[in-house]
């Protein structure tokens, strides 16, 4: 089990706990990819700006070029779909009935925002920042029982403290629900106050988080004192790491619309900001659910 | 002040490390002379180093790795050499050295040459082919650039001051653990990682968002050419997977800096996770790699076959499952590492079912090519190689897959050989082949090809007189990364596989000539209409080199084979489109975002990797001041008026029109 080099045929018992492990963590990451590629998916909008036909001529290699010569079978079956070419034509077998005609709606739809494309490139980095907590999570469901003798989880974690973290996360989320609001209204008391509510609320969170590490270490029991408080720490640190740089963030965004006003490209900034911080709420559901709820249970 | 950096860093009593890393030196500071005393620091800044066009930085890309493949390549000659050499005997390397440089070795072609090649074609050619004017977001695109340009100085960097990591290309643990490696070696390679695996991450997203999102009126999913569909596979792949290597390294680097324990031996680390998390990811890069050299295939033999590409839709859905089934045979990695015998046969049946959408393809090019009126112009020559190498690359795979075969072949010299026969066959080839396929849309003129075509016999003559032996040699029980040996067997298969390097550094130089000679006759050589290969595709109907917004007019798309089908019409209809309405485009204002804030990333991993923490924090300071000035930017894009685009395009058109006076009538 600890080498590169686990014997042919000798099945340590270990080896099965590490492979269902691993079935645990590829779900994980299978459904992360899922999700993406399921929401990747969507019909796109048409983009770009104009539709006029483009001006180009038909043409051939100029001179000193290799001069090619579509084959008499090409012309016909051209994927441009000349009416000639044919349901017989074997070179159109994979290619969807005739090319011709579907689709006009999607020419004639309009182009894709800036905003959308924004905020849908945001989803995207969003999608793979889970998949990096989904690492985390799955690290610590494979070390969450290597205590090495040392304080397992219900010895360590204070419910009552982590429902306040929770609290000041989720109304922090709201806070930054109503923000939103108040750029769409160009309310600037609205939005300012709604930012600087979020922010309080973020840094109480941060400040309590800090306060359990820190007692945490003091007591002996910090990242180096076994396996499972590594992947703890590592665990809920990235998470906390995260809010602090949306911290910094939510301020430059404060300072962006204060200096600048409330223009296009700040506001899809603010979007993406917005996106981000209910994004970090969902995985701390899921962090206090896996990590301390059911660590305290156990 | 400078935390473990001294004088001792610099290995002064290594000639071998002294020698090269002088002359790399030496070449480096010539040009940047060169550059300085011709006064070409202006034009590189304005038109290459802050641009944010797309086509720019792609060929960028392209330019790092083929950089980065020189350096790659010298040490294979090393290593090979040096296995010629060590039969009872020590060689010319010592062990800590030859390891360092396989490491290097793998490092830097997977990471520096293969991944900048395909991200750089795709960068290129990409936007092109769904009628865009640019990427999603393109100064995110510059900074990714520089985000990998980083990571590459940085392990370069690392052939001077200090060491480079020992333990192979990827870090396994307990070897790569503090205790274990305590030099500055696989620090040096986890940064490098880092910083650059998150450009190539930023890359993914921009690519992803591009090919979903922006694309020419009428340009719908079943109309995107087999690039943009291997693209966009390839990306998905990129944000699905980079995620798990940045956590895994990030796991690692806990371990090391901070005394954490997720892969140590004490304490309850875990050795066989690192191998699932780094393998989770390491297998999917696998089809990242060869996703987009698949593309390229698919293009470069329609068009030279003068066919539509055969099972236009199976191919799509090969490609798609491809995409979905690379996350499920990871652990084929490391089946003798204990997983049991009935985990062992689902992953070598899934292992093995991943190679059918992949043979669905083979064939689909087959067709494709039977039939048609074949151009056998370099770029057909590089994917005819691929075809035969690259089927001869998955058997060996498929053979691998079962796990009984793998007890016996795992980690000798077989496995070897089947990585760099697909990497190589695949990968590179692909890579060479969209290279020679986009040059003339890049530049204008088309490269030589007869040295093209001489370059290609080199290579892939060298592949297989390299690479074969090595197959034998597995099958003889010889393993990997030995230093030195003392079987007399197998001393002349290791002489014939040096011979094949040599017959590969051939093939290097011819290409290096193929280069020069190339832009010494460009006048000869120049691609005037913009369409050098009858093309299908909408890059051909753009000028060669495209203008800063690609498409005076954006296209509208009609069917697949976008751009044959209009030529087709107007072939057809003996009608020439009348001039359109010109109109003023925006185009983004370049920025010098990318630059400084990989500046600021290259002090921040290098103070990391020497414990300098001052230096560390004014990186980071560095790169957030440096995206707030960019983010307090007042004009973000500038207008290019309708007259100017109308005079450009007006030239191109004039061009078209010429070569279209000597054609024939189309019946």
């Amino acid at each position: 089990m600890s080498g590169p080099t686990g014997g042919g045929g000798a099945e340590p018992p270990a080896g099965r706990a590490v492979a269902s492990r691993a079935g645990l963590l590829g779900a994980l990451l299978g459904a992360g990819a899922a999700a993406a590629a399921i929401f990747a998916l969507r019909p796109a909008q048409g983009g770009g700006r104009g539709g006029e036909p483009v001006g180009v001529l038909a043409l051939q290699p100029g001179p000193g070029q290799t001069r090619l010569q579509p084959a008499p079978a090409v012309r016909h079956g051209g994927r441009g779909g000349a009416p000639e070419g044919g349901r017989n034509d074997p070179n159109r077998v994979g290619h969807g009935g005739d090319g011709r005609g579907r689709g006009t709606d999607h020419a004639e739809r309009q182009p894709a925002s800036k905003r959308i494309i924004a905020g849908y490139g945001f989803w995207i980095f969003l999608l793979s920042d889970i998949i990096m907590f989904a690492a985390f999570f799955a690290a610590y469901a494979v070390l969450v029982g290597e205590t090495a003798g040392g304080p397992a989880g219900r010895d360590l974690f204070d419910l009552r403290v982590t429902a306040v973290e929770t609290a000041c996360l989720l109304l922090s989320s709201f806070t930054c629900g109503l923000a939103s609001i108040g750029v769409q209204a160009r309310n600037g008391r609205w939005f300012y106050g709604a930012m600087a509510a979020t922010f309080v609320l973020g840094a109480a969170f941060i400040a309590l988080e800090l306060r359990e590490f820190a007692s945490m270490v003091a007591d002996g029991n910090g990242p180096a004192r076994s396996a499972f408080l590594s992947a703890f720490f590592a665990l809920v640190g990235l998470h906390g790491l995260h809010v602090s740089a949306g911290l910094l963030w939510l301020l430059t965004m404060m300072a962006q619309v204060f200096a600048k006003g409330y223009r296009a490209d700040i506001l899809r900034r603010v979007l993406c900001f917005s996106l981000f911080w209910h994004a970090l709420d969902i995985i701390w559901v899921a962090l206090f659910t896996v990590v301390y709820l059911m660590g305290a249970g156990a | 002040m400078l935390g473990k950096l001294t004088w001792s860093a610099v290995p002064f009593d290594q000639p071998i490390v002294m020698i090269a890393s002088g002359t790399v030196g030496l070449v480096a500071t010539c040009a940047l002379g060169l550059i300085v005393f011709k006064g070409w620091v202006p034009y590189l800044w304005r038109e290459w180093i802050t641009s944010v066009d797309h086509k720019r930085i792609g060929v960028m890309y392209c330019l790092l790795a083929l950089v980065m493949l020189l350096r790659g390549f010298s040490d294979a000659i090393l290593m090979r050499s040096q296995q010629a050499l060590a039969y009872r005997s020590d060689g010319f390397l010592p062990p800590e050295h030859y390891n360092q440089i396989f490491s290097a070795h793998g490092t830097l072609m997977i990471f520096f040459v293969a991944m900048p090649f395909v991200i750089g074609l795709m960068n290129f050619a990409v936007p092109l082919q769904l009628g865009a004017r640019d990427v999603a977001f393109p100064t995110l695109n510059s900074v990714s650039f520089w985000l990998t340009a980083t990571g590459a100085l940085l392990v370069n960097i690392s052939l001077v001051v200090g060491e480079f990591a020992r333990p192979g290309w990827l870090p396994y643990p307990p070897l790569s653990e503090l205790t274990y490696s305590p030099g500055v070696g696989v620090d040096y390679y986890l940064w490098a990682l880092q910083i650059s695996g998150v450009g190539t991450l930023l890359s993914g997203v921009n690519l992803v968002t591009t090919i979903l999102k922006i694309h020419a009126p009428g340009m719908t999913y079943l109309r995107m050419p087999m690039f943009c569909w291997t693209s966009l596979a390839s990306n998905l792949l990129i944000v699905a997977a980079f995620p798990i290597l940045t956590a895994t390294l990030a796991m690692l680097l806990l371990d090391r800096y901070l005394g954490f324990h997720f892969f140590t031996n004490e304490a309850g680390g875990n050795v066989m996770m690192f191998m699932n998390l780094i393998w989770a990811w390491g297998h999917p890069e696998v089809y990242i790699l060869i996703l987009p050299a698949f593309g390229v295939f698919s293009e470069v033999v329609s068009t030279f076959s003068q066919k539509p590409l055969f099972g236009y839709r199976s191919m799509v859905a090969a490609t798609m499952v491809i995409c979905v089934l690379a996350f499920s045979v990871w652990l084929h990695h490391f089946f003798t590492m204990g997983a049991g015998g009935d985990v062992n046969a689902i992953f070598g049946i899934l292992s093995m079912i991943i190679a059918v959408p992949t043979g669905v393809k083979v064939f689909n090019w087959l067709f494709t090519m039977y039939g048609g009126r074949i151009v056998y112009s370099s770029p057909v020559l590089w994917a005819v190689g691929f075809m035969v190498t690259f089927v001869v690359g998955g058997m060996t795979g498929v053979l691998l897959a079962v796990p009984p075969a793998d007890f016996v072949l795992h980690n000798s010299l077989f496995l070897v050989a089947h990585f760099h026969n697909v990497i190589i066959g695949g990968v590179l080839f692909g890579a060479f082949a969209g290279y020679s396929y986009w040059f003339p849309k890049a530049f204008g003129f088309r490269l030589h090809e007869g040295l093209g075509k001489a370059a290609f016999w080199f290579w892939i003559t060298g592949f297989y007189v390299a690479f074969m032996p090595l197959y034998v040699l597995g099958l003889m029980g010889m393993t990997r990364r030995m230093q030195h040996y003392d079987v007399a067997a197998w001393r002349p298969w290791l002489l014939v596989a040096a011979v094949g390097v040599v017959l590969i550094l051939a093939g290097i130089v011819t290409q290096v000539a193929q280069l020069v000679v190339s832009i010494r006759q460009r006048d000869t050589l120049r691609d005037e209409v913009g369409d050098p290969w009858n093309g299908r595709s909408l890059e051909w109907a753009t000028a060669s080199p495209p203008p800063a917004f690609n498409f005076a007019v954006l296209p509208n798309v009609e069917g697949e084979d976008a751009y044959w089908s209009i030529k087709e019409t107007a072939r057809a209809q003996h009608v020439l489109r009348d001039e359109p309405e010109y109109d003023e485009i925006e185009v983004p204002r370049n920025s010098a975002t990318g630059f400084v804030c990989a500046f600021f990333a290259t002090i921040m991993g290098f103070a990391l990797i020497w414990h300098i923490w001052w230096m560390v924090g004014l990186g980071l300071a560095g790169s957030f001041a440096t995206f707030v000035v960019f983010a307090w930017r007042d004009r973000t894009e500038y207008t290019i008026p309708a007259e100017e685009v109308a005079r450009i395009d007006r030239a191109n058109r004039a061009a078209r029109r010429a070569a279209l006076g000597q054609l024939q009538p189309a019946e």
